[in-house]
């Protein structure tokens, strides 16, 4: 029997060509004749475009067009749309180029394009714009205020849609009858994803059979393809291919239609050449739809045994200027409906409203509305604990769901699967020394050092997704998702799947999987994803999807592949299909072992098909389409160990542990990446990363010289470990692992760096964690202590 | 236009003669006239590293020089460190320890890691990271990166003892 | 991404660097690059002609005379860091370098290129300015020697003149215990403050960047400590208000008081360090 690869820590297959520099990302392709664009984007916040003067840009030598939204929009181009719709949402329009008002810095006003990507750029300065300037506003309370600015004039009161799940009645009453409450003013600081790998988009128009292809750094090739064609452009979809090729990292931001797209598909057809714009990493911070940005006032309540009886959460989550594909969404579903989180709290209640800003868009960034729930808890967590001078860890045992709970109702639509939380926070524990560790606090702080050891237990719903269940709470589509598994004659098989790996390492993991199927060498399986022309429909890549939803898709197609090949087996070795086996690569007469046949007779005789009984199809492939029936819920617990010097503020990780559940594993390199990316990115926001606007709506930390991501000495080695849980109602009872690392990893650092602070009676700060914030607190702190002693 | 410049550099040990535009970048040069994609373009403001390549046996970050300042000098890119088959202890180390997820920082990150075993060969945990310092990667938390580094340099140990 | 155009001249000696210089005088010279190229890039910088001295000969060499550390404006960093007599004479140096940027800038950047350029953020003023180094500058009317205190004149500016060249830096060797301390921008990595100190025969020499527009002596600092015995005490008591915060730099990473405050504690532990504390 070959040996089975699921489980193995097998090297990826894709590396060879990244780690020799010839992968194909999409800025670099060039094709014969290929033009370059480059955007006008307009400097102010908000401003009324009164005139557009391209005349010196068109005059410049190697100019090809300068393209506007009043052009665009006469040409019959529409808004870009968005895919999750609440009752009462106001859907403002969204065109690819504006052209009444720039409604954020970087909104485009105009397109140059050029002979090559200098020109391009130059002429864009030659654009003359003039732009009457406008109030902004750029902080969703503030955007609620009366008289703020209007970001769109049809919305004065700038309210993109309001939202709520529970029952607020009874919340309410459980804080009228609580024995302690806690209540946190909360900021979730905006992000910026910064993929390593600018946005870029290359199209080319086929004039005689009047088609379209389109390169795009996409995580979901088929999105962009139904929304340029069914809404965007109306176009036949079949007319459109679009093509993701080797795309590097997304994190959320590279899920959405975004406007250049349409502009370069547009040019393309045009000027009858091809046209390819890529982002400049300044472009990218004001134009890749951020993360987070939220302003929440969030309360707990306990009763005397320290149970929590209800949370109660108002947040205000700031949209941006446009809607983008699933901006609605997250801080709705993705958030509300996680405030469980892996407690037993029996009332919930969450509000939420989410203006209009004159910011760039925001919308899903890795983790998306599940990292901002999980925060809020765990702040909460480690607040109510202090209040009731309990340990951090023993008020969260005390709530935790219980192993036998499952599957387990919350008060806020999901049904966990399956847990064991508190397996998972004890495996922890022991990993970290808690004990030893606390006590090593106690005498680093009589030295007048200060450790701070935080906690975070977690769960997440992913997976997406249940297509009913989503349907039900708002979202336009299902996200089922579909696999094509393809036998060649020579009985190599090619994988045609509906979600996008940009980093995921689907290539190996999923060929791994298909190997154990059909017990054939790995090296006999080849993963093709990112091309709509080559696969049938699927929702690409986000939500920790690719494993639950994607891979379970492709095991159903190949296991209809080994019934179809059982049958072929029976019809060659003249006996029953219920009689043949599956076994050692071979498929065998049960009992007989030399009547067999191999993968490759099978996947041969299936193409010769000469002497084929009449009940029998040809050919060897299968298509599945696979609908989950519920998320899945992986979850576990992340210990982090800061020290603060207090003489400069300055947070340094001393030590990050991870235990997670995310099912039986495919391959531990790949999943073990994919928490310590995670983990770096939720450090990230916990103490570096953060998009700050002034109040005109100018971005202040818009490149890498004031916005700070993660770098090497930023970060330790992680200790990591995982507990298994089986989810009960996939083929393998595989969970998603793809957020789980930003989930957890931005609370349990936040409550490292508030339990370090805890001597100077700080309860609570904003994230990011900087220097001169962490000083200036304790500064205060201390004058506070001395005016009091 | 301003006037084109005559240079002469060994890429990968290929002698390239060009004309080249001064303000043409050595990245742009290497990507758009030798059809080198590996190095890669990843930030505007020279803080990324993902076009690290090597000039006269150095890392440099090349969107921070143009293509002028390179002639007469031997440059070379990921393309020209390690081929399938024959991949220096670096690319091996990277692929071993899964040092790379979306691979758009991996060109610069093994190029400024090769750079740094060159210059110190067993270096320390704290050393690599911060030599690593200019190369940002999004997707990795460097963990591997670091394992990386290390099992190339016990490599290139093993290597230089076996040769001696 | 791309710059404006310009033209490309290229010297390869000091002579036709200065008679370039002469023959395009709204030209920039062009180092390193580290500096000027980012600029160029952001357009926030458009010079129409560059004059290339990275190659210069005559700028490039680092030697001993007598108890002169000569550094050639165009010696790299890593040149400099990796210098066995630099090590020797000016271990301040290669501490310092070490924290600039990362070994690409390092491996291009120059020292000449940090100095003409007097970021206010830069590291390599204040080292120098601790120092007590010299600087040489060459020009059309022929060479002057300036004091690190008088070269650096403000944000971004020097006492370099039109037409001037700066060829040599002079360091003195051995100038006594030495440490930088540096308090790093999280993003950029310059020097949000950073302190040089050399303690000598004649006292503490003590410089700060990053705190204001540009390197300067902490004298309040040098005062305070002259003609005490270096204990911590001494020091702790030393490192207090040496800056008023009305004067200083302020952005996203430190308000005026913030910065003021870190001068304080970065020029402790400077000192603490070239003391052996
Ligand atoms: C990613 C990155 C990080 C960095 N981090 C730091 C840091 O942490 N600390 C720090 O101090 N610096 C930092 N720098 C800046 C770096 O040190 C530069 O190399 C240095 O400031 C300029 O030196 P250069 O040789 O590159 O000069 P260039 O950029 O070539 O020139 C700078 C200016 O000086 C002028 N000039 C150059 N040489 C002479 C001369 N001999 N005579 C007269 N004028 C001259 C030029 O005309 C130009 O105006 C960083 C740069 C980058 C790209
Ligand atoms: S492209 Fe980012 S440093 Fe060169
Ligand atoms: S592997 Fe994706 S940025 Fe490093």
């Amino acid at each position: 029997m070959a040996e089975k690869l699921f489980g193995k820590a097998m090297k990826r297959v894709e590396d060879p060509r990244f780690i020799t520099g010839t992968g194909t990302y999409t800025d670099d392709m060039t094709l014969p004749g290929m033009a370059e664009a480059a955007m006008v984007r307009s400097p102010y916040a908000h401003a009324r475009i009164k005139k557009i003067d391209a005349s010196k840009a068109l005059a410049h030598p190697g100019v090809l067009a300068v393209i506007t939204g009043q052009e665009m929009k006469e040409a019959g181009i529409n808004s870009i749309p968005t895919g999750w719709l609440h009752p009462g949402i106001k859907t403002p329009p969204h065109y690819p180029i504006t052209f009444d008002k720039a409604r954020h810095v970087g909104d485009i006003v105009a397109a140059v394009v050029a002979e090559n990507r200098q020109i391009a750029e130059d002429a864009a300065q030659m654009v003359e714009v003039e732009y009457e300037p406008l109030p902004a506003v750029s902080l969703g309370s503030e955007a609620l205020k009366p008289g703020a600015p209007a970001v769109h004039d049809d919305i004065p009161d700038n309210i993109c849609f309001t939202w709520s799940i529970g029952d607020k009645e009874a919340v309410d009453k459980a804080f009228a009858s609580a024995h302690k409450t806690v209540k946190l003013k909360l900021r979730n600081n905006r992000l910026v994803p910064n993929a390593m790998e600018p946005r870029a988009s290359l199209a080319q128009y086929h004039k005689a059979s009047d088609e379209y292809t389109l390169w795009t750094t996409s995580q979901n090739p088929h999105i962009h393809r139904l929304l340029i064609a069914a809404f965007i452009m109306g176009i036949p979809e079949h007319k459109l291919r679009v093509i993701a090729p080797d795309v590097g990292g997304g994190f959320g931001s590279k899920i959405y239609q975004y406007p250049e797209e349409i502009i370069v598909l547009y040019a393309a057809k045009k000027l009858g050449r091809p046209v390819k714009w890529t982002a400049r990493r300044s472009e990218s911070f004001v134009t890749d739809s951020h993360g987070r940005d939220h302003e929440t006032v969030a309360e707990m309540a306990v009763d005397q045994n320290g149970k929590i009886t209800a949370v109660r959460v108002e947040t205000i989550a700031n949209m941006g200027a446009y809607l983008t594909t699933f901006a609605p969404a997250v801080p709705t579903y993705l958030y509300g409906c996680l405030l469980a989180g892996p407690y037993t709290t029996p009332h919930i209640y969450c509000h939420v409203t989410a203006p209009f800003t004159h910011t760039t868009p925001v919308d899903a960034y890795r983790g998306a509305g599940r990292p901002e729930a999980t925060y809020l808890l765990e702040r909460l967590a480690d607040v109510m604990a202090h209040e009731l001078d309990m340990d951090p860890v023993e008020f969260r045992r005390k709530n935790l769901i219980p192993p036998e709970a499952f599957p387990y109702q919350t008060p806020v639509a999901l049904q966990y699967d399956s847990g064991n939380y508190e397996a998972a926070l004890d495996k922890a524990l022991e990993m970290v020394g808690y004990q030893k560790l606390r006590q090593e606090q106690a005498e680093w702080r009589k030295q007048g050092r200060y450790m701070g050891i935080g906690v975070a237990t977690y769960i997440e719903a992913c997976g997406l997704a249940p297509s009913a269940l989503v349907g039900s709470l708002g979202a336009q589509a299902g996200q089922w998702e579909s696999a094509l598994v393809r036998v060649m004659p020579t009985g190599k098989v090619e994988v045609f799947t509906g979600t996008h790996s940009h980093g995921q390492g689907h290539e190996t993991a999923f060929a791994q999987v298909v190997a154990d199927e059909l017990q054939i060498p790995v090296e006999d399986v080849s993963i093709v994803h990112g091309d709509t022309g080559r696969m049938p429909y699927g929702w690409g890549s986000y939500g920790s999807r690719s494993a639950p939803t994607g891979l379970s898709a492709i095991v159903l197609a190949t296991r209809k592949i080994v019934d179809k090949a059982k049958r072929i087996a029976a019809h060659l070795l003249e006996a029953a299909p219920e009689d043949i086996v599956h076994e050692d690569g071979k498929f065998m007469v049960k009992g007989v072992p030399d009547k067999a046949k191999t993968f490759f007779e099978i996947a041969l005789q299936a193409h010769l098909a000469h002497n084929y009984p009449a009940d029998l199809e040809p050919g060897l492939e299968a298509t599945h389409f696979y609908d989950p029936k519920n998320f899945v819920y992986p979850f576990g617990t992340h210990i982090a160990v800061v020290e603060v010097d207090p003489e400069t503020g300055r947070v340094k990780l001393l030590r990050y542990l991870s235990v997670d559940d995310c099912g039986p594993v495919i391959n531990p390199l790949i999943a073990e990446g994919q928490v310590h990316g995670g983990i770096a990115q939720g450090l990230g926001q916990a103490l570096l990363e953060e998009a700050v606007y002034d109040a005109e709506g100018q971005i202040l930390s818009g490149n890498f010289l004031e916005y700070a991501i993660p770098r090497a000495d930023d970060l330790v080695q992680i200790e990591h470990d995982h507990t298994v849980t089986p989810c009960p109602h996939n083929p393998l009872g595989i969970k998603g692992i793809g957020e789980a690392g930003t989930i957890a990893s931005t609370a349990a650092v936040a409550n490292a760096v508030m339990d370090a602070l805890r001597p100077f009676g700080i309860v609570h700060l904003d994230m990011p964690y900087t220097p001169q914030k962490v000083w200036q607190a304790i500064h205060s702190a201390r004058k506070l202590g001395q005016a009091a002693d | 236009m301003a006037e084109k410049v005559r240079i002469k550099l060994t890429v990968n040990g290929v002698v390239h003669g060009s004309e080249v535009e001064p303000r043409l970048l050595l990245v742009h040069y290497l990507r758009e006239h030798l059809g080198l994609t590996g190095t890669h373009v990843g930030c505007d403001t020279s803080q990324c590293g993902a076009c690290t390549v090597h000039v006269d046996g150095q890392a440099v970050k090349s969107c921070t020089m143009f293509a002028v300042q390179a002639d007469g000098a031997s440059v070379t890119t990921i393309e020209g460190l390690g081929s399938p088959g024959h991949l220096h202890p670096v690319q091996e180390g990277f692929w071993e320890m899964h040092g790379l997820q979306c691979g758009f920082c991996t060109p610069g990150m093994i190029m400024a890691a090769a750079d740094l075993l060159n210059k110190n060969p067993n270096p320390s945990e704290a050393e690599i990271r911060h030599a690593l310092e200019g190369n940002l990667c999004r997707c990795t938390g460097y963990h591997n990166i670091i394992r990386a580094v290390q099992y190339a340099a016990g490599k290139m140990a093993q290597r230089s003892a076996a040769d001696d | 991404m791309y710059t404006a155009e310009f033209a490309y001249k290229k010297a390869s000696s000091l002579a036709e660097a200065l008679q370039l210089l002469q023959q395009h005088p709204e030209a920039k010279l062009l180092a390193g690059g580290h500096s000027l190229i980012p600029a160029m890039k952001l357009r926030l910088a458009a010079p129409p002609t560059l004059i290339d001295i990275a190659k210069v000969p005559e700028l490039r060499e680092v030697r001993l005379e007598g108890n002169t550390l000569v550094i050639g404006a165009m010696a790299t960093y890593y040149e400099v860091e990796t210098h066995p007599q630099v090590r020797q004479a000016a271990p301040i140096l290669p501490m310092a370098i070490e924290l600039i940027g990362d070994p690409m800038v390092r491996a291009k950047g120059t020292i000449g290129g940090s100095l003409a350029h007097a970021d206010p953020a830069a590291d390599l003023p204040a080292v120098m300015l601790a120092l007590g180094a010299r600087m040489k500058v060459v020009g059309p009317s022929g060479e002057r020697v300036v004091e690190a205190e008088r070269f650096f004149k403000g944000m971004f500016e020097t006492d370099l003149g039109e037409g001037e060249i700066l060829s040599e830096i002079h360091v003195p060797a051995n100038a006594g215990k030495q440490a930088y301390a540096k308090f790093p921008h999280p993003a950029s990595r310059y020097a949000v403050v950073g302190v040089a100190v050399v303690i000598g025969p004649e006292g503490v020499r003590a410089a700060v960047t990053g705190a204001g527009s540009h390197a300067m002596r902490l004298t309040k600092l040098e005062q305070a400590l002259a003609g005490q015995p270096l204990t911590r005490e001494a020091i702790e008591a030393a490192c207090q208000g040496l800056l008023p915060p009305n004067d200083l730099n302020h952005d996203l990473v430190a308000s005026r008081v913030y910065r003021a405050h870190l001068v304080d504690v970065i020029a402790k532990r400077a000192l603490l360090q070239a003391a052996g504390l």
